[in-house]
Protein backbone atom coordinates (compact mmCIF):
# COMPACT_ATOMS: atom_id res chain seq x y z
CA UNK A 1 0.00 0.00 0.00
CA UNK A 2 1.15 3.45 -1.01
CA UNK A 3 -0.01 6.77 0.42
CA UNK A 4 0.33 10.37 -1.68
CA UNK A 5 1.43 12.76 0.33
CA UNK A 6 2.03 16.56 -1.15
CA UNK A 7 2.85 19.89 0.24
CA UNK A 8 1.43 23.10 -1.32
CA UNK A 9 3.08 25.37 0.96
CA UNK A 10 6.49 25.71 3.02
CA UNK A 11 6.13 28.91 5.01
CA UNK A 12 3.29 32.03 5.45
CA UNK A 13 3.98 34.09 2.34
CA UNK A 14 4.49 30.76 -0.23
CA UNK A 15 2.63 31.01 -3.41
CA UNK A 16 -1.51 31.09 -2.95
CA UNK A 17 -1.51 29.26 -6.11
CA UNK A 18 1.05 26.53 -5.65
CA UNK A 19 -1.84 24.52 -3.46
CA UNK A 20 -4.56 24.54 -6.27
CA UNK A 21 -1.75 24.07 -9.38
CA UNK A 22 -0.57 20.92 -7.57
CA UNK A 23 -4.09 18.80 -6.72
CA UNK A 24 -5.00 19.83 -10.31
CA UNK A 25 -2.68 18.06 -11.76
CA UNK A 26 -1.66 15.01 -9.57
CA UNK A 27 -4.32 13.28 -7.25
CA UNK A 28 -2.67 13.04 -4.07
CA UNK A 29 -4.61 11.61 -0.57
CA UNK A 30 -3.73 13.78 1.67
CA UNK A 31 -2.36 18.30 1.03
CA UNK A 32 -0.07 19.57 3.58
CA UNK A 33 0.04 23.46 3.89
CA UNK A 34 2.74 24.75 6.57
CA UNK A 35 2.83 28.17 7.66
CA UNK A 36 4.77 28.35 10.69
CA UNK A 37 8.33 29.54 10.94
CA UNK A 38 9.89 29.70 14.23
CA UNK A 39 9.38 33.58 14.63
CA UNK A 40 5.60 33.34 12.70
CA UNK A 41 3.87 32.57 16.11
CA UNK A 42 5.37 35.44 18.16
CA UNK A 43 3.65 38.00 14.55
CA UNK A 44 0.80 35.97 14.98
CA UNK A 45 0.53 36.65 18.60
CA UNK A 46 1.15 40.51 18.75
CA UNK A 47 -2.00 40.31 15.75
CA UNK A 48 -4.05 38.56 18.15
CA UNK A 49 -3.49 40.53 20.80
CA UNK A 50 -5.27 43.62 18.38
CA UNK A 51 -7.82 41.30 17.26
CA UNK A 52 -9.41 38.64 19.30
CA UNK A 53 -10.35 36.82 16.08
CA UNK A 54 -7.05 37.30 14.52
CA UNK A 55 -3.45 35.23 15.11
CA UNK A 56 -3.59 32.93 12.36
CA UNK A 57 -2.66 31.93 8.75
CA UNK A 58 -4.98 34.41 6.62
CA UNK A 59 -3.52 33.48 3.29
CA UNK A 60 -4.55 29.90 4.60
CA UNK A 61 -8.38 31.03 3.35
CA UNK A 62 -7.71 32.04 -0.02
CA UNK A 63 -6.21 29.28 -0.30
CA UNK A 64 -8.93 26.87 0.92
CA UNK A 65 -11.08 29.26 -1.20
CA UNK A 66 -9.08 27.92 -4.56
CA UNK A 67 -9.41 24.65 -3.37
CA UNK A 68 -12.84 24.32 -3.03
CA UNK A 69 -13.58 22.55 -6.93
CA UNK A 70 -10.75 20.18 -6.23
CA UNK A 71 -12.59 19.60 -2.84
CA UNK A 72 -16.06 18.76 -4.66
CA UNK A 73 -14.66 16.76 -7.48
CA UNK A 74 -11.31 14.37 -5.38
CA UNK A 75 -13.14 12.69 -2.17
CA UNK A 76 -10.13 10.87 -1.44
CA UNK A 77 -8.48 14.30 -0.68
CA UNK A 78 -8.00 15.53 3.07
CA UNK A 79 -6.02 18.57 4.07
CA UNK A 80 -3.32 18.69 7.06
CA UNK A 81 -2.66 22.16 7.86
CA UNK A 82 -0.59 24.00 10.92
CA UNK A 83 -2.94 27.95 9.85
CA UNK A 84 -4.51 27.66 12.99
CA UNK A 85 -0.97 29.63 14.05
CA UNK A 86 -1.67 30.61 17.52
CA UNK A 87 -5.45 30.75 17.02
CA UNK A 88 -6.53 27.48 15.99
CA UNK A 89 -10.22 27.63 16.92
CA UNK A 90 -10.96 31.26 15.28
CA UNK A 91 -9.14 29.64 11.80
CA UNK A 92 -11.65 26.46 12.35
CA UNK A 93 -14.89 29.13 12.50
CA UNK A 94 -13.89 30.79 9.33
CA UNK A 95 -13.04 27.54 7.53
CA UNK A 96 -16.09 25.97 8.54
CA UNK A 97 -17.99 29.33 7.21
CA UNK A 98 -15.92 29.06 3.67
CA UNK A 99 -17.13 25.46 3.40
CA UNK A 100 -20.81 25.79 4.75
CA UNK A 101 -21.33 29.12 2.25
CA UNK A 102 -19.54 26.62 -1.05
CA UNK A 103 -22.25 23.65 -0.05
CA UNK A 104 -20.10 21.36 1.68
CA UNK A 105 -21.96 21.48 4.90
CA UNK A 106 -21.10 17.76 6.08
CA UNK A 107 -17.33 18.17 5.83
CA UNK A 108 -15.40 17.46 9.20
CA UNK A 109 -13.09 19.56 10.45
CA UNK A 110 -11.13 18.75 13.02
CA UNK A 111 -9.02 21.41 15.02
CA UNK A 112 -5.99 20.30 17.41
CA UNK A 113 -5.13 22.80 20.47
CA UNK A 114 -3.06 22.46 23.41
CA UNK A 115 0.19 23.59 22.05
CA UNK A 116 -0.47 27.29 23.20
CA UNK A 117 1.45 27.47 26.76
CA UNK A 118 1.49 31.22 27.32
CA UNK A 119 -1.90 31.29 29.59
CA UNK A 120 -0.14 28.56 31.24
CA UNK A 121 3.56 29.68 32.78
CA UNK A 122 3.38 30.59 35.92
CA UNK A 123 1.17 27.25 36.29
CA UNK A 124 4.07 25.60 34.60
CA UNK A 125 6.95 27.04 36.57
CA UNK A 126 5.03 26.63 39.49
CA UNK A 127 5.17 22.72 39.07
CA UNK A 128 9.06 23.00 38.47
CA UNK A 129 9.34 23.54 34.14
CA UNK A 130 12.46 26.11 34.17
CA UNK A 131 11.58 26.92 30.56
CA UNK A 132 15.56 27.72 30.90
CA UNK A 133 16.83 28.57 27.29
CA UNK A 134 18.47 25.63 25.75
CA UNK A 135 21.10 27.46 24.30
CA UNK A 136 22.83 30.22 26.46
CA UNK A 137 21.29 28.02 29.75
CA UNK A 138 19.71 31.26 31.07
CA UNK A 139 16.97 30.88 33.38
CA UNK A 140 13.25 32.24 32.05
CA UNK A 141 13.54 34.74 35.11
CA UNK A 142 15.47 37.67 32.70
CA UNK A 143 12.83 38.06 30.25
CA UNK A 144 9.93 36.38 31.88
CA UNK A 145 8.19 39.78 31.53
CA UNK A 146 8.40 40.08 27.99
CA UNK A 147 7.00 36.94 26.66
CA UNK A 148 4.68 37.43 23.92
CA UNK A 149 4.37 33.97 22.51
CA UNK A 150 5.18 30.21 23.88
CA UNK A 151 4.26 27.05 22.39
CA UNK A 152 4.84 23.44 22.62
CA UNK A 153 5.53 21.32 18.92
CA UNK A 154 2.74 19.17 19.34
CA UNK A 155 3.15 15.82 17.17
CA UNK A 156 1.97 13.27 15.10
CA UNK A 157 -0.44 11.31 17.43
CA UNK A 158 -3.31 13.98 17.62
CA UNK A 159 -3.30 14.55 14.10
CA UNK A 160 -4.13 10.70 12.86
CA UNK A 161 -6.45 10.66 15.93
CA UNK A 162 -8.36 13.36 14.20
CA UNK A 163 -8.13 11.81 10.80
CA UNK A 164 -9.57 8.54 12.48
CA UNK A 165 -12.45 10.67 13.74
CA UNK A 166 -13.41 11.22 10.55
CA UNK A 167 -12.11 14.31 9.81
CA UNK A 168 -11.26 15.79 6.14
CA UNK A 169 -10.02 18.75 7.08
CA UNK A 170 -7.59 19.13 9.67
CA UNK A 171 -6.17 22.36 11.62
CA UNK A 172 -3.68 22.99 13.89
CA UNK A 173 -1.53 25.37 16.23
CA UNK A 174 2.21 25.09 16.46
CA UNK A 175 3.13 20.92 15.69
CA UNK A 176 6.40 19.84 14.36
CA UNK A 177 6.43 20.24 10.33
CA UNK A 178 7.22 16.87 10.15
CA UNK A 179 4.29 15.43 11.81
CA UNK A 180 2.08 16.74 9.09
CA UNK A 181 2.90 14.43 7.11
CA UNK A 182 3.98 11.96 9.83
CA UNK A 183 0.02 12.16 11.33
CA UNK A 184 -1.44 11.04 8.03
CA UNK A 185 0.85 8.08 7.34
CA UNK A 186 0.34 6.74 10.79
CA UNK A 187 -3.81 7.00 10.40
CA UNK A 188 -3.16 5.27 7.07
CA UNK A 189 -0.36 2.97 7.11
CA UNK A 190 -1.77 1.70 10.96
CA UNK A 191 0.97 1.02 12.39
CA UNK A 192 2.33 1.38 16.18
CA UNK A 193 3.51 4.38 17.64
CA UNK A 194 6.91 2.38 18.54
CA UNK A 195 7.57 1.30 15.47
CA UNK A 196 10.57 3.88 15.28
CA UNK A 197 12.18 2.69 12.19
CA UNK A 198 9.09 3.20 10.35
CA UNK A 199 8.33 6.56 11.97
CA UNK A 200 12.03 7.58 10.79
CA UNK A 201 11.03 6.88 7.67
CA UNK A 202 7.97 8.88 7.77
CA UNK A 203 9.85 11.69 9.55
CA UNK A 204 12.35 12.18 7.00
CA UNK A 205 9.53 12.22 3.46
CA UNK A 206 7.62 14.76 6.02
CA UNK A 207 11.37 16.79 6.18
CA UNK A 208 11.79 16.57 2.90
CA UNK A 209 8.47 18.20 1.42
CA UNK A 210 7.81 20.19 4.58
CA UNK A 211 9.50 23.49 2.81
CA UNK A 212 7.37 22.89 -0.44
CA UNK A 213 9.49 23.45 -3.62
CA UNK A 214 12.82 23.23 -2.25
CA UNK A 215 13.15 19.47 -2.77
CA UNK A 216 11.97 20.13 -6.21
CA UNK A 217 14.52 22.33 -7.32
CA UNK A 218 14.02 25.73 -5.26
CA UNK A 219 17.21 26.74 -4.23
CA UNK A 220 19.23 24.43 -6.12
CA UNK A 221 22.48 24.93 -7.21
CA UNK A 222 22.21 23.98 -10.88
CA UNK A 223 19.20 25.93 -10.97
CA UNK A 224 19.67 27.39 -14.19
CA UNK A 225 18.97 24.65 -16.53
CA UNK A 226 15.38 24.65 -14.84
CA UNK A 227 11.82 26.38 -15.10
CA UNK A 228 11.07 27.36 -11.49
CA UNK A 229 8.44 29.98 -12.46
CA UNK A 230 6.51 26.79 -12.92
CA UNK A 231 7.95 24.99 -10.39
CA UNK A 232 6.20 22.03 -9.47
CA UNK A 233 5.49 21.35 -5.36
CA UNK A 234 6.61 17.77 -3.67
CA UNK A 235 4.72 14.75 -3.60
CA UNK A 236 6.20 12.24 -1.04
CA UNK A 237 4.63 8.47 -2.10
CA UNK A 238 4.81 6.63 1.41
CA UNK A 239 5.09 3.04 1.57
CA UNK A 240 4.77 1.13 4.07
CA UNK A 241 7.98 -0.34 4.49
CA UNK A 242 8.53 3.46 5.42
CA UNK A 243 10.34 3.89 2.36
CA UNK A 244 9.09 6.69 0.13
CA UNK A 245 9.64 8.76 -3.27
CA UNK A 246 9.71 12.14 -3.42
CA UNK A 247 8.54 12.99 -6.67
CA UNK A 248 6.24 16.15 -8.61
CA UNK A 249 3.38 16.65 -10.70
CA UNK A 250 4.50 15.55 -14.24
CA UNK A 251 4.45 18.60 -16.80
CA UNK A 252 5.37 21.19 -14.11
CA UNK A 253 8.75 22.62 -13.70
CA UNK A 254 11.49 22.18 -11.20
CA UNK A 255 13.21 18.99 -10.97
CA UNK A 256 13.63 16.08 -8.23
CA UNK A 257 16.54 14.08 -8.38
CA UNK A 258 19.65 12.32 -5.87
CA UNK A 259 21.32 16.15 -5.45
CA UNK A 260 17.88 18.25 -5.17
CA UNK A 261 16.64 15.62 -2.51
CA UNK A 262 19.99 15.37 -0.37
CA UNK A 263 20.76 19.13 -0.56
CA UNK A 264 17.30 19.38 1.24
CA UNK A 265 17.94 16.27 3.43
CA UNK A 266 20.76 18.27 4.87
CA UNK A 267 18.74 21.52 4.89
CA UNK A 268 18.55 23.36 8.38
CA UNK A 269 19.65 20.10 10.63
CA UNK A 270 21.81 19.59 13.91
CA UNK A 271 23.68 16.24 14.28
CA UNK A 272 22.08 14.51 11.25
CA UNK A 273 22.38 11.14 13.92
CA UNK A 274 19.82 12.90 16.43
CA UNK A 275 17.00 14.59 13.92
CA UNK A 276 14.56 14.85 16.70
CA UNK A 277 10.82 15.28 16.46
CA UNK A 278 8.30 14.95 18.96
CA UNK A 279 7.47 11.02 16.96
CA UNK A 280 10.51 10.27 16.78
CA UNK A 281 14.59 10.31 17.11
CA UNK A 282 15.91 10.02 13.64
CA UNK A 283 19.34 8.62 12.21
CA UNK A 284 20.03 10.38 8.88
CA UNK A 285 23.23 9.00 8.95
CA UNK A 286 21.84 5.28 7.31
CA UNK A 287 19.15 6.93 4.77
CA UNK A 288 20.12 5.95 1.08
CA UNK A 289 19.35 8.18 -1.36
CA UNK A 290 18.67 6.90 -5.42
CA UNK A 291 17.09 8.09 -8.40
CA UNK A 292 14.63 5.63 -9.45
CA UNK A 293 13.13 7.31 -12.92
CA UNK A 294 12.81 11.04 -13.88
CA UNK A 295 11.79 13.40 -11.55
CA UNK A 296 11.08 10.13 -9.13
CA UNK A 297 14.08 9.51 -6.16
CA UNK A 298 13.52 7.01 -3.59
CA UNK A 299 14.61 7.12 -0.10
CA UNK A 300 14.91 4.20 2.39
CA UNK A 301 16.94 3.17 5.32
CA UNK A 302 16.23 5.94 7.78
CA UNK A 303 16.73 4.39 11.19
CA UNK A 304 14.78 5.59 14.28
CA UNK A 305 15.41 5.42 18.17
CA UNK A 306 12.38 6.33 20.79
CA UNK A 307 11.39 10.14 21.17
CA UNK A 308 12.11 11.95 23.28
CA UNK A 309 10.42 12.26 26.84
CA UNK A 310 10.02 16.80 26.34
CA UNK A 311 8.25 18.73 23.72
CA UNK A 312 10.32 21.64 21.79
CA UNK A 313 8.63 24.84 23.22
CA UNK A 314 8.88 27.76 20.58
CA UNK A 315 8.82 30.78 23.03
CA UNK A 316 9.67 34.48 22.21
CA UNK A 317 9.67 37.80 24.02
CA UNK A 318 9.82 41.20 22.98
CA UNK A 319 13.34 42.44 22.76
CA UNK A 320 13.51 46.06 21.57
CA UNK A 321 12.89 47.58 18.16
CA UNK A 322 14.41 47.75 15.02
CA UNK A 323 15.00 49.25 11.43
CA UNK A 324 16.47 49.39 8.07
CA UNK A 325 17.28 52.25 5.85
CA UNK A 326 18.77 51.32 2.55
CA UNK A 327 20.12 54.07 -0.13
CA UNK A 328 22.06 53.99 -3.52
CA UNK A 329 25.48 55.65 -3.55
CA UNK A 330 26.63 56.29 -7.21
CA UNK A 331 30.01 56.96 -8.15
CA UNK A 332 34.00 56.33 -8.85
CA UNK A 333 34.26 56.42 -4.53
CA UNK A 334 30.91 54.95 -3.91
CA UNK A 335 32.49 52.84 -1.00
CA UNK A 336 34.08 55.36 0.59
CA UNK A 337 30.44 57.93 0.30
CA UNK A 338 28.40 55.34 1.45
CA UNK A 339 30.56 54.54 4.83
CA UNK A 340 30.39 58.24 5.33
CA UNK A 341 26.54 58.74 4.26
CA UNK A 342 25.99 55.74 6.78
CA UNK A 343 28.02 57.46 10.03
CA UNK A 344 26.36 60.48 9.10
CA UNK A 345 23.05 59.07 9.53
CA UNK A 346 24.51 57.40 12.85
CA UNK A 347 26.45 61.19 14.41
CA UNK A 348 23.16 62.70 13.67
CA UNK A 349 20.83 60.35 15.82
CA UNK A 350 24.01 60.39 18.53
CA UNK A 351 23.72 64.50 18.25
CA UNK A 352 20.36 64.40 19.20
CA UNK A 353 20.98 62.66 22.10
CA UNK A 354 20.06 59.08 21.37
CA UNK A 355 22.62 56.51 22.53
CA UNK A 356 21.57 53.42 20.36
CA UNK A 357 22.81 49.73 21.75
CA UNK A 358 23.45 48.15 18.08
CA UNK A 359 24.22 49.70 14.45
CA UNK A 360 25.72 48.22 11.36
CA UNK A 361 26.33 49.87 8.04
CA UNK A 362 26.54 47.47 4.87
CA UNK A 363 27.70 48.21 1.50
CA UNK A 364 25.60 45.88 -0.53
CA UNK A 365 27.67 44.72 -3.61
CA UNK A 366 31.32 44.83 -2.07
CA UNK A 367 30.57 41.63 -0.41
CA UNK A 368 29.18 42.66 2.85
CA UNK A 369 26.03 39.93 2.35
CA UNK A 370 28.48 37.20 3.81
CA UNK A 371 31.99 38.84 5.11
CA UNK A 372 34.53 35.94 3.33
CA UNK A 373 38.28 35.63 4.39
CA UNK A 374 40.09 37.61 1.81
CA UNK A 375 37.03 39.23 0.51
CA UNK A 376 36.76 42.85 -0.24
CA UNK A 377 36.05 44.93 -3.92
CA UNK A 378 39.24 47.43 -5.07
CA UNK A 379 36.77 50.76 -5.34
CA UNK A 380 37.70 50.86 -8.57
CA UNK A 381 35.32 47.87 -9.58
CA UNK A 382 32.39 49.53 -8.34
CA UNK A 383 29.81 51.76 -10.18
CA UNK A 384 27.47 51.77 -7.23
CA UNK A 385 27.29 50.19 -3.93
CA UNK A 386 23.81 49.86 -1.88
CA UNK A 387 24.14 51.11 1.53
CA UNK A 388 21.85 49.77 4.12
CA UNK A 389 22.12 51.06 7.76
CA UNK A 390 20.24 48.93 10.70
CA UNK A 391 19.89 49.53 13.99
CA UNK A 392 17.93 47.90 17.15
CA UNK A 393 17.41 50.21 20.68
CA UNK A 394 14.91 49.10 23.39
CA UNK A 395 13.88 52.71 22.88
CA UNK A 396 11.15 53.13 20.53
CA UNK A 397 11.99 57.00 20.30
CA UNK A 398 15.92 56.14 19.23
CA UNK A 399 14.78 53.51 16.65
CA UNK A 400 12.09 56.29 15.38
CA UNK A 401 14.64 59.19 15.23
CA UNK A 402 17.26 56.84 13.57
CA UNK A 403 14.14 56.59 10.25
CA UNK A 404 14.15 60.30 10.22
CA UNK A 405 17.97 60.95 9.27
CA UNK A 406 18.02 59.13 6.03
CA UNK A 407 15.91 62.31 3.90
CA UNK A 408 17.94 65.66 5.57
CA UNK A 409 20.94 63.79 3.05
CA UNK A 410 19.05 64.57 -0.22
CA UNK A 411 20.07 68.26 0.83
CA UNK A 412 22.68 67.97 3.33
CA UNK A 413 24.41 64.95 2.34
CA UNK A 414 27.07 64.10 -0.50
CA UNK A 415 26.08 63.98 -4.31
CA UNK A 416 25.56 60.82 -5.93
CA UNK A 417 22.78 59.59 -3.60
CA UNK A 418 19.28 58.21 -4.58
CA UNK A 419 16.11 56.36 -3.00
CA UNK A 420 14.79 58.62 -0.69
CA UNK A 421 11.18 58.34 -2.17
CA UNK A 422 10.14 55.30 -0.51
CA UNK A 423 9.75 57.16 2.84
CA UNK A 424 10.78 56.75 6.41
CA UNK A 425 11.90 53.46 7.08
CA UNK A 426 9.42 51.16 9.27
CA UNK A 427 10.13 50.84 13.28
CA UNK A 428 9.46 46.88 13.69
CA UNK A 429 8.78 45.29 17.01
CA UNK A 430 12.27 42.39 17.48
CA UNK A 431 10.25 39.34 18.81
CA UNK A 432 13.63 37.45 20.01
CA UNK A 433 13.87 33.41 19.99
CA UNK A 434 14.39 31.61 23.20
CA UNK A 435 14.63 27.69 22.32
CA UNK A 436 13.26 25.23 25.55
CA UNK A 437 11.38 22.29 26.41
CA UNK A 438 8.78 21.27 28.88
CA UNK A 439 7.80 17.62 29.86
CA UNK A 440 5.15 15.99 27.30
CA UNK A 441 3.11 14.84 30.49
CA UNK A 442 2.48 18.79 31.34
CA UNK A 443 0.70 19.32 27.82
CA UNK A 444 -2.54 17.81 26.34
CA UNK A 445 -3.25 17.69 22.92
CA UNK A 446 -7.04 18.43 22.42
CA UNK A 447 -9.00 17.01 19.53
CA UNK A 448 -12.72 18.87 18.39
CA UNK A 449 -14.21 18.06 15.09
CA UNK A 450 -17.34 18.98 13.93
CA UNK A 451 -19.21 19.38 10.64
CA UNK A 452 -18.24 22.82 8.51
CA UNK A 453 -22.17 23.36 9.36
CA UNK A 454 -21.91 23.22 13.37
CA UNK A 455 -18.40 25.56 12.93
CA UNK A 456 -20.19 27.91 10.82
CA UNK A 457 -22.68 28.50 13.25
CA UNK A 458 -20.16 28.86 16.61
CA UNK A 459 -19.19 32.45 15.42
CA UNK B 1 50.53 27.41 -3.09
CA UNK B 2 47.79 26.53 -6.16
CA UNK B 3 43.69 25.94 -5.06
CA UNK B 4 40.71 24.82 -6.76
CA UNK B 5 37.46 25.84 -5.26
CA UNK B 6 34.80 24.09 -3.44
CA UNK B 7 32.02 24.84 -5.86
CA UNK B 8 33.73 22.71 -8.37
CA UNK B 9 33.29 19.31 -6.17
CA UNK B 10 30.59 19.86 -4.34
CA UNK B 11 27.03 22.12 -4.38
CA UNK B 12 25.44 22.90 -0.55
CA UNK B 13 22.74 24.61 1.03
CA UNK B 14 22.10 26.95 4.32
CA UNK B 15 19.72 27.59 6.95
CA UNK B 16 18.92 28.71 10.10
CA UNK B 17 18.28 27.44 14.03
CA UNK B 18 17.64 30.26 16.05
CA UNK B 19 20.95 31.94 15.79
CA UNK B 20 22.91 28.94 14.72
CA UNK B 21 23.50 28.57 11.09
CA UNK B 22 23.99 25.25 8.80
CA UNK B 23 25.46 24.39 5.78
CA UNK B 24 25.15 21.06 4.16
CA UNK B 25 27.82 20.70 1.75
CA UNK B 26 27.35 17.61 -1.02
CA UNK B 27 30.07 15.68 -2.68
CA UNK B 28 29.47 15.51 -6.35
CA UNK B 29 31.25 12.02 -6.35
CA UNK B 30 32.26 9.64 -3.98
CA UNK B 31 36.21 10.55 -4.89
CA UNK B 32 35.24 13.97 -4.12
CA UNK B 33 33.25 13.21 -0.69
CA UNK B 34 36.96 11.06 0.20
CA UNK B 35 38.76 14.53 -0.45
CA UNK B 36 36.53 16.58 1.65
CA UNK B 37 36.39 14.71 4.74
CA UNK B 38 39.92 15.19 4.51
CA UNK B 39 40.55 18.54 3.45
CA UNK B 40 36.74 20.53 4.38
CA UNK B 41 38.02 20.55 7.94
CA UNK B 42 35.82 22.85 10.51
CA UNK B 43 39.04 24.58 10.95
CA UNK B 44 39.09 25.74 7.32
CA UNK B 45 35.38 26.69 7.34
CA UNK B 46 35.90 28.70 10.30
CA UNK B 47 38.56 30.36 9.09
CA UNK B 48 36.63 31.46 6.09
CA UNK B 49 33.86 33.10 7.75
CA UNK B 50 36.22 35.04 9.90
CA UNK B 51 33.61 37.86 10.43
CA UNK B 52 30.20 35.96 11.44
CA UNK B 53 30.74 36.31 15.47
CA UNK B 54 30.80 32.28 15.40
CA UNK B 55 31.46 30.94 18.47
CA UNK B 56 32.43 27.30 17.42
CA UNK B 57 32.02 25.09 14.42
CA UNK B 58 31.10 21.58 14.41
CA UNK B 59 31.15 19.11 11.54
CA UNK B 60 28.99 16.36 11.14
CA UNK B 61 29.76 13.08 8.32
CA UNK B 62 26.87 11.50 6.19
CA UNK B 63 29.30 9.16 3.88
CA UNK B 64 26.28 6.99 2.46
CA UNK B 65 25.21 10.93 0.99
CA UNK B 66 28.85 12.20 0.01
CA UNK B 67 27.44 14.93 2.61
CA UNK B 68 29.19 16.92 5.72
CA UNK B 69 27.34 18.97 8.07
CA UNK B 70 28.71 22.10 9.49
CA UNK B 71 26.87 23.97 12.45
CA UNK B 72 28.23 27.27 12.64
CA UNK B 73 27.27 28.36 16.36
CA UNK B 74 26.17 31.59 17.31
CA UNK B 75 27.06 33.00 13.41
CA UNK B 76 24.05 35.30 12.59
CA UNK B 77 24.35 38.20 14.82
CA UNK B 78 21.08 37.56 16.95
CA UNK B 79 19.36 35.07 14.51
CA UNK B 80 16.00 35.68 12.08
CA UNK B 81 14.36 38.69 14.07
CA UNK B 82 17.36 40.04 16.05
CA UNK B 83 19.77 40.24 13.13
CA UNK B 84 20.61 43.51 12.01
CA UNK B 85 22.72 42.07 8.87
CA UNK B 86 20.50 41.17 5.30
CA UNK B 87 20.50 38.29 5.87
CA UNK B 88 19.50 37.39 9.15
CA UNK B 89 18.70 33.74 8.18
CA UNK B 90 22.14 32.35 6.58
CA UNK B 91 20.58 31.94 3.83
CA UNK B 92 23.63 33.06 1.58
CA UNK B 93 26.76 31.04 3.35
CA UNK B 94 25.88 28.07 1.10
CA UNK B 95 26.67 30.06 -1.97
CA UNK B 96 29.20 31.63 -0.09
CA UNK B 97 31.24 28.70 0.77
CA UNK B 98 31.20 27.64 -2.50
CA UNK B 99 34.42 29.87 -2.87
CA UNK B 100 36.39 28.29 -0.49
CA UNK B 101 39.88 27.53 -1.61
CA UNK B 102 41.19 23.94 -1.02
CA UNK B 103 44.28 22.28 -1.61
CA UNK B 104 44.74 21.18 -5.45
CA UNK B 105 44.34 17.26 -5.79
CA UNK B 106 46.25 16.06 -9.00
CA UNK B 107 44.50 16.31 -12.30
CA UNK B 108 43.06 12.90 -12.60
CA UNK B 109 42.11 13.05 -9.19
CA UNK B 110 40.26 16.17 -9.65
CA UNK B 111 39.10 14.74 -13.22
CA UNK B 112 37.32 11.85 -10.56
CA UNK B 113 35.92 14.85 -8.17
CA UNK B 114 33.94 16.80 -10.67
CA UNK B 115 30.19 15.98 -11.82
CA UNK B 116 30.06 13.59 -14.75
CA UNK B 117 27.30 14.91 -16.59
CA UNK B 118 25.10 18.22 -16.46
CA UNK B 119 23.61 17.86 -12.06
Amino acid sequence: MTIKIANGAGFLGDNIDAPRLLVESAQVDYLTLEYLAELTMSILARQREKNPEAGYAVDFLDVLKSLLPALKAQPQLKIVTNAGGVNPLACTAAVGKILHAAGLSETQIGVITGDNLLPRLDELRAVGCDFKNLDTGQPLEEISQSVVSANAYLGAQPIAETLAGGARIVITGRVADASLTVGPAMHQLQRRWDDWNFLAGISVAGHLIECGAQVTGGLYRHWQNLDLANVGYPIAEINDDGSCVITKPSGTGGAVNRNTVIEQLVYEIGDPAHYLTPDVDVDFTTIEVDQAGTDRVIVCGATGRPAPTSYKVSLAYQAGFIANGQLLVYGADCIAKAQACGKMILQRVERANFKLQETLIECLGTGDGVPVHGSGVKESARKEVLLRVSVRDDCRDAVERFTKEFAPLITSGPPGVAGYATGRPQVRPVFAYWPTLVPKTFVTPTVCIKAAGKWNAIR
Amino acid sequence: MSSIQLGQIAHARSGDKGNHANIGVVAYTSAGFDFLQRQLTADRVATFFPKLGTSSVDRFELPRLGALNFVLHNALGGGASESLRIDTQGKLLGTAILDLPLPTPSTDELTKMMPTKNP
